[in-house]
């Protein structure tokens, strides 16, 4: 008898997690995260200027920005932000089951994992490609002199897959050394149980200003492959890919038209430029038909600045990580970033 | 006046399912079968539902996909342009390498440490108490991790090995190079290999040579005469023990007939397929020839071993502890030196209290090395349900096909282990 009570109350326990699990999926995102008051949000679990907790204890990044950015939109308080530490590996799961409701973890944009993972790209927020670090004194200067080396690579990524189709394209060997998170790969790396730590380009940058001594490693000239690094969302709620595709886009354009942080205030007072009013809300109808507040845009670019705020703030020439703007320049200034405009 | 009443005649009440004992019990189960189905039902459904709220069908047709990932360590041919399917195989083979090795060495390191535990000597007793509550106290992802880090960050580069004066040297005559990417040990390969082998191309004063190598069928044939060797040294000693039976004598050298008949066939094709031993070298960024046995490898294996030798030694001090005190008194009386009443007496009784239990931690042995996802070593859990999983999407796909394997090897070790235990339990007439 004792059995069947505990068969019975797992039974009961079974119904009830199984019922917490469907009802994620009842409503749409907008909604849920309004009534919850925070957004989830899943970041890497740690990369110096892409996303990673400060000496306070607070999430700070590139990426970081992303998830504060949509608050603001939709909840109206940049802190209002739930971040979710995911590895390669975790990330998209943690997105298809609804533990998170954007996922901002320099995640490449590719056809399967938008067609067949039913995920939703909004746009690209950081062109990248992916590169090698070596340490100087290997006296390596080209990725086409690793034939036999060991590399360090981070599972669960499309640089995995690169890596792969790199060295069988030049009829070269190497030996994988599969490694979860960055900062694994990071140990492994100085320990030198491998020769070379491939990721895309902006990450080895990033992992490298953490080093003691930077200037004793060095980025390989070659870039293997395009990974155009962008938020995501689940597929299917097409309101809320809308709000998340038009934050970022609100970014780009805010830069690409001089609205920064600091004048922000002074142009909601009206300007010459109809797009600008349109974007700040002075003008037109854009934030009711997104669902959300009218000033919606004015207040993301108060709370987080403009995306080339975001960036030298971040990842910049002026921060460690010290990135050029390079193929994140304006499309104005001969770099990728367009936004469609807001009309 | 007695008045003579018939119990009351009483219908089938509803409430006698729950008060009368009789239909009691037969009403919980009949109820929590209901519960458990509808549990079942409902759990399935939701799933079916919410993978088709989000798009996605059910389908094992990823793994005939290619899988665009490269392994590091795989038993059988693999690159980055074969199927999941295979990925998931060269997976399924280094987990049960794993824990073949493990539990080989469990086993060797449980049985001594169990005996020595209960060493008349304080010192061996005590060490062995602090090996055995060391490593079964502490998880065993942090031994994992431990030894991993030391063979990692303890271990000299590769690199160190080169120039004059090299930092680092092989060891055992310069045959093994301990790393911090492994150890390379040497291989046998064979000149005349059954699977064929190539000639290098002659260069200016060296002439062509044949290169070793080794395949499958070499080592079949070895392993093959190995195997009858050993059951000829069995029937060697089923003879020996029937003429001693008959006579009372036992015929001379029957140790070294046993040896012989063991070692002269092997060593005879060792020698026809021309065997020899590949040596590890420095070339380029790595060693290369002979055996790589990585680093995830050894903190895996070492740390599953020891830490299941613990528990496995605590089994063996149980399972001696069972036979009773006057067993070996009876058998010293008898004029039995120690060895022979530990070997005759004491461990065949041992056996019955301790092969159940042992059974258990072999399979506990064979679960955790799934644990090997922290060291990056590529076992079924890394590849099908890590990569894979990963770049194709396909969770509830994957995750039941390790749940399957993972159940099917359990049932298959307990099954092997059962018919041994049935062997040797007290057989009762």
């Amino acid at each position: 008898m004792k059995k069947s009570v505990l068969l019975g109350t797992i039974a009961v326990a079974g119904l009830a997690s199984g019922a917490a699990y469907a009802d994620g999926h009842s409503s749409g995102t907008l909604a849920e995260v309004q009534e919850r008051g925070t957004l989830n949000c899943g970041v890497s679990t740690g990369l110096t200027g892409f996303a990673a907790p400060n000496a306070e204890g607070e999430w700070e990044g590139f990426d970081v920005a992303v998830c504060r950015a949509v608050a603001v939109a939709v909840l109206g308080d940049a802190s209002a932000v739930e971040f979710v530490p995911t590895t390669g590996q975790t990330r998209f799961t943690a997105l298809a089951s609804g533990e998170v409701d954007v996922l901002a973890r320099n995640t490449t944009w590719t056809f399967s994992r938008d067609v067949d993972l039913a995920f939703e790209f909004i746009g690209v927020n950081y062109y990248d490609g992916q590169g090698f670090m070596v340490p100087r004194d290997l006296g390596v200067s080209s990725a086409l002199e690793l034939d036999g080396a060991t590399v360090c690579i981070q599972t669960g990524t499309t640089t995995e897959l690169n890596l792969a189709d790199f060295f069988s394209s030049n009829n070269m060997s190497y030996e994988p050394v599969p490694i979860e998170t960055n900062a694994e790969a990071q140990q492994q790396y100085l320990a030198g149980a491998c020769d070379v730590y491939t990721t895309d380009a902006s990450g080895l940058a990033a992992t490298r200003a953490t080093f003691e001594d930077p200037s004793a490693h060095v980025v390989l000239p070659e870039i293997i492959s395009k990974e155009p690094l962008g938020p995501l969302v689940r597929h299917g709620d097409h309101e809320w890919g809308d709000i998340v595709r038009w934050t970022l886009n609100a970014l780009i354009s805010a830069e690409e038209l001089g609205i920064t942080s600091a004048n922000v205030g002074e142009l909601l007072g009206g300007t010459e430029n109809p797009e600008i009013n349109r974007i700040l809300g002075t003008e037109g109808e854009l934030g009711s038909m997104l669902g959300l507040e009218a000033d919606w845009a004015a207040n993301v670019l108060a709370a987080v600045g403009n995306y080339g705020e975001i960036f030298e703030g971040n990842i910049g020439e002026s921060t460690p990580i010290g990135l050029a703007r390079g193929l994140n320049a304006q499309w104005t200034d001969g770099g990728l970033l367009y936004s469609p405009p807001f009309r | 006046m007695a008045t003579i009443t018939d119990p009351p005649a009483e219908g089938f009440r509803l409430s006698q399912l729950i008060y009368d004992t009789r239909y009691r019990s037969m009403t919980i189960q009949v109820v929590a079968f209901i519960l458990i189905m509808a549990g079942l039902i409902w759990l399935v459904n939701n799933a079916v539902q919410n993978l088709a709220a989000l798009g996605k069908d059910f389908d094992f047709g990823f793994l005939g996909n290619r899988a665009g990932y490269d392994i590091n360590q795989r038993l059988i041919e693999y690159t980055n342009n074969s199927t999941h399917g295979r990925a998931a195989i060269v997976g399924i083979l280094n987990t049960l390498l794993v824990a073949v090795l493990g539990c080989i060495t469990a086993t060797i390191l449980g049985v001594i440490a169990g005996v020595l535990r209960l060493s008349k000597n304080w010192i061996v007793g005590r060490l062995m108490t602090v090996y055995v509550e060391g490593f079964r106290n502490v998880p065993l992802l942090l031994w994992i991790i431990v030894i991993f880090a030391v063979m990692t960050e303890g271990m000299p580069q590769p690199r160190d090995f080169r120039g004059d004066e090299p930092e680092a040297t092989m060891s055992v005559f310069g045959s093994v190079a301990v790393t911090n990417r492994g150890i390379y040990i040497p291989n046998v390969l064979f000149t005349r290999s059954l699977g064929g082998n190539e000639m290098s191309e002659a260069a200016d004063g060296v002439p062509a040579a044949v290169i070793p190598a080794a395949s499958f069928g070499d080592w079949a044939l070895f392993l093959a005469v190995l195997i009858a060797g050993v059951l000829g040294s069995g029937a060697i000693g089923r003879w020996a023990k029937a003429k001693q039976e008959a006579t009372g004598v036992r015929p001379p050298g029957v140790f070294w007939m046993r040896a012989a008949s063991i070692l002269v066939p092997a060593i005879i094709v060792l020698i026809a397929l021309g065997a020899t031993l590949d040596y590890p070298e420095l070339t380029g960024f790595n060693f290369s020839g002979g055996i790589h046995l990585r680093n995830a490898l050894i903190a895996l294996w070492f740390a599953l071993s020891l830490y299941t030798g613990a528990f496995i030694a605590e089994i063996v001090r149980a399972g001696i502890m069972s036979v009773s005190k006057g067993q070996t008194e009876a058998s010293s009386a008898l004029g039995m030196r120690a060895s022979w009443t530990m070997n005759l007496v004491i461990l065949p009784q041992a056996l019955r209290v301790i092969i159940p239990p042992l059974i258990s931690q072999f399979l506990n042995l064979t679960k955790n090395s799934s644990l090997a996802l922290a060291v990056g070593y590529m076992d079924v859990r890394s590849t099908l349900g890590g990569i894979t999983i990963n770049q194709t999407g396909r969770e509830l796909e994957g995750m039941l096909l390790l749940g399957v394997f993972y159940l099917a090897t359990s049932l298959i070790i307990s099954a092997v282990m059962n018919v041994y235990n049935n062997s040797v339990k007290l057989k009762e007439r």
